[in-house]
């Protein structure tokens, strides 16, 4: 059943006319059935396993604006729990990480498990009828794993996170993997990086904002002739005049509102190990480059897929970094940052992996400052009423979406042309479907861009 | 302790008072090349992130040099890098430049390694505020201690560490386009 969006969502999200209404960046209103309708009912990132690898290990997370414990139980399942005593609603736990089989509220002291289970209930042999103490856990989110990544949904009648995927399981898979292609071999580095900003936390969503680099992104192709992930890039090429089709590079959309960019691996295409970006650290550019090799002879390939889908509605990634963009309020967002590394890299390449994650991404990021500056901006150019009316513009190459179906190259997803705003047209469409739909039911994608069954990887065209 | 300071202690204090004034006036009055000239060329520029843990393990608060994330993690060359990028007029994030000012007080001096025209090594340490004010309305304050290793190069006090504690678990500042 293909849900058809009513005149009031339509006149919010219009994908005939690729218009966005800026009344979704600033209704308290939107806001909160957001939190209802998207947050309550989706699958949402919470963490990496390597973060909790012992029993009673446990991490905050967030799900919306709630509060959650992601731990690891004695039976060694990761569990999520709300961060809130069943007593009176205080605050459970108040350390961003540690190890505890015994979480105890410092209101009255009921105490959970890291399932969540309430364990201790002082006064319980007076003070309560023959309370059910099995009934008064901490309410438990449906968990996940995914190649050690931690998903959560609140939602016991959401698919499960496979089928929400809708065929991109296969991009989130390689940008999990270890660089050498095996099964859970990464890390989360020490150190979740947190900030606050001023915009929607859809502002940032998608981000395959293909168009915005060569201008946001500018002064470092000027002063230090990288592009946006330290890459060499000759200053003088003007990309605004420039938006041919790249060699094999698309942005890629999945009906369930899930977004990325595609290079159509070939054999020859160069590693990471030759951008440029390590020629200054010839032991970390050895290292990528053996361990590249040996995910070439793993993978074939798909070892050049390393993709990095934004999953939704609030999940994305920049190279091997996921970032979450939390809601806390209609124009604010928090922003958490996760740092991947291969767990058993010798540390001088974690280090100089940390250091340049730090220098280009997140808060201090000579990257990300200017995003940041850009998404702050421009919501509060949008707040007046006069703007409010005016609204804001997603029609880049309306017209040939998409220009290849799932399957042509033998991969999944909707190909669209390099630079267009397909996969924002995408993002915002499922939003709205989200939006009004009464139930799981209702919210059925329109269509599927999983590979077709029977499809082999890699035997399309490519043209 | 109120130890009585030998005249020694007192210049050295001064001393190194008056170079932190001098470098809080660089950074305010946009000196940036002239402020990158007071670290040493393998000098260190830190700044680690503050987790909330619990106070029996307290050594787990700050983000650990190896293996962990941290606000800043740079070099001379990196910040170099990033005052040229504030160069080029179109760094947005600093495109008009911030009015910012920087505070230093509570300086004292930890340690010392000697050598024959007196110190060569100073560990000090001090508190500092940083405020921010950007376009029309856009505020920001940073508080925090810094631990600064300044060594004597050819008879000047240069920076060859400094390690930044802000007081901060999420960061509230959208951005970090400024020094410390």
């Amino acid at each position: 059943m293909v849900l058809t969006l009513n005149p009031s969502m339509k006149k919010l999200v219009d994908s005939d006319t690729g218009t966005v209404s800026r009344e979704i960046f600033w209704s308290k209103e939107l806001y909160d059935q957001e939190m209802e309708q998207v947050f309550n009912r989706s699958w949402l990132f919470v963490g990496h396993v390597s973060q909790i690898p012992n029993p009673g290990d446990f991490v905050l997370s967030r799900m919306g604006e709630e509060g959650v414990i992601v731990s690891l139980d004695r039976q060694g399942k990761v569990c999520v729990s709300l961060n809130s005593c069943r007593h009176r609603g205080n605050r459970v736990c108040r350390y961003d990480e540690g190890n505890s089989f015994a979480h105890v509220c410092s209101f009255h002291g009921w105490t959970y498990d890291p399932s969540g289970a309430l364990v201790a209930l002082p006064f319980n042999e007076h003070g309560y009828d023959e309370m059910d103490m099995g009934k008064w856990g901490l309410k438990q989110a449906r968990v996940e794993l995914f190649h050690g990544s931690i998903w959560a949904t609140w939602d016991k009648t959401a698919p499960s996170f496979h089928e929400y995927l809708g065929g991109a399981d296969m991009y989130l898979a390689s940008g999990l993997l270890h660089t050498d292609g095996s099964d859970n071999g990464s890390a989360v580095l020490g150190g979740v990086v947190k900030w606050r900003l001023g915009c929607n936390w859809k502002v940032p969503c998608p981000d395959t904002d293909t168009t915005h680099g060569w201008i946001t992104h500018r002064s470092m192709a000027l002063a230090l002739g990288v592009g946006p992930t330290g890459n060499p890039v000759k200053p003088e090429i003007d990309r605004s005049q420039s938006v041919g089709q790249r060699r094999s590079r698309y942005t890629v959309s999945f009906p369930e509102g899930h977004t990325m960019g595609v290079t159509i691996p070939e054999m020859d295409d160069p590693s990471w190990a030759a951008s440029g970006v390590w020629d200054d650290k010839p032991i970390i550019r050895e290292y990528l480059r053996e361990k590249f090799e040996l995910r070439k002879e793993k993978l074939g390939l798909a070892a050049h897929l390393s993709v990095g889908p934004a999953i939704f509605p609030n999940e994305g990634w920049l190279g091997r970094v996921v970032r979450v963009m939390h809601p806390a309020g209609p124009a604010m967002t928090e922003i958490w940052t996760y740092f991947f590394v291969d767990q058993d890299a010798p540390t001088e390449v974690k280090d100089a992996l940390a250091s340049y994650y730090e220098h280009w991404y997140g808060p201090g990021g000579m990257t990300q400052q200017d995003d940041m500056e850009n998404w702050y901006a421009l919501t509060m150019a949008s707040k007046g009423p006069v703007a409010q009316r005016l609204d804001l513009n997603y029609q880049m190459r309306i017209s040939e979406p998409p220009i290849h179906g799932p399957s042509e190259f033998g991969l999944p997803g909707l190909f669209a042309h390099n630079y267009s705003d397909e996969n924002h047209r995408r993002f915002y469409q499922r939003w709205a479907e989200v939006m009004q739909a009464k139930d799981w039911g209702e919210m059925a994608p329109t269509g599927s861009a999983a590979l077709k069954p029977g499809a082999t990887l890699f035997q399309g065209s490519g043209k | 302790m109120a130890e009585l300071l030998s005249n020694e202690e007192i210049r050295l204090r001064l001393e190194v008072e008056d170079f932190l004034y001098n470098e809080a006036d660089l950074l305010d009055e946009h000196r940036y090349e002239e402020w990158l000239d007071l670290f040493t060329d393998d000098a260190r520029y830190y700044a680690p992130m503050k987790r909330n843990v619990s106070s029996k393990d307290m050594s787990r608060e700050l983000t650990t040099e190896t293996h962990d994330m941290s606000w800043f993690d740079e070099g001379k060359e990196t910040l170099k890098m990033r005052v040229a990028q504030i160069r080029t007029n179109v760094h947005w994030a600093e495109e008009p430049l911030s009015r910012v000012s920087h505070f230093v007080s509570n300086v004292r001096l930890l340690d010392s390694s000697a050598s024959e025209v007196g110190p060569a090594e100073i560990r000090v340490k001090c508190r500092f505020m940083v405020y921010k004010n950007r376009m029309e309305d856009e505020e920001s304050t940073w508080i925090g201690k810094r631990i600064d290793t300044l060594r004597r190069v050819d008879g000047r006090w240069k920076i060859s560490r400094r390690e930044i504690h802000i007081d901060q678990n999420v960061m509230l500042s959208k951005n970090l386009t400024n020094f410390f």
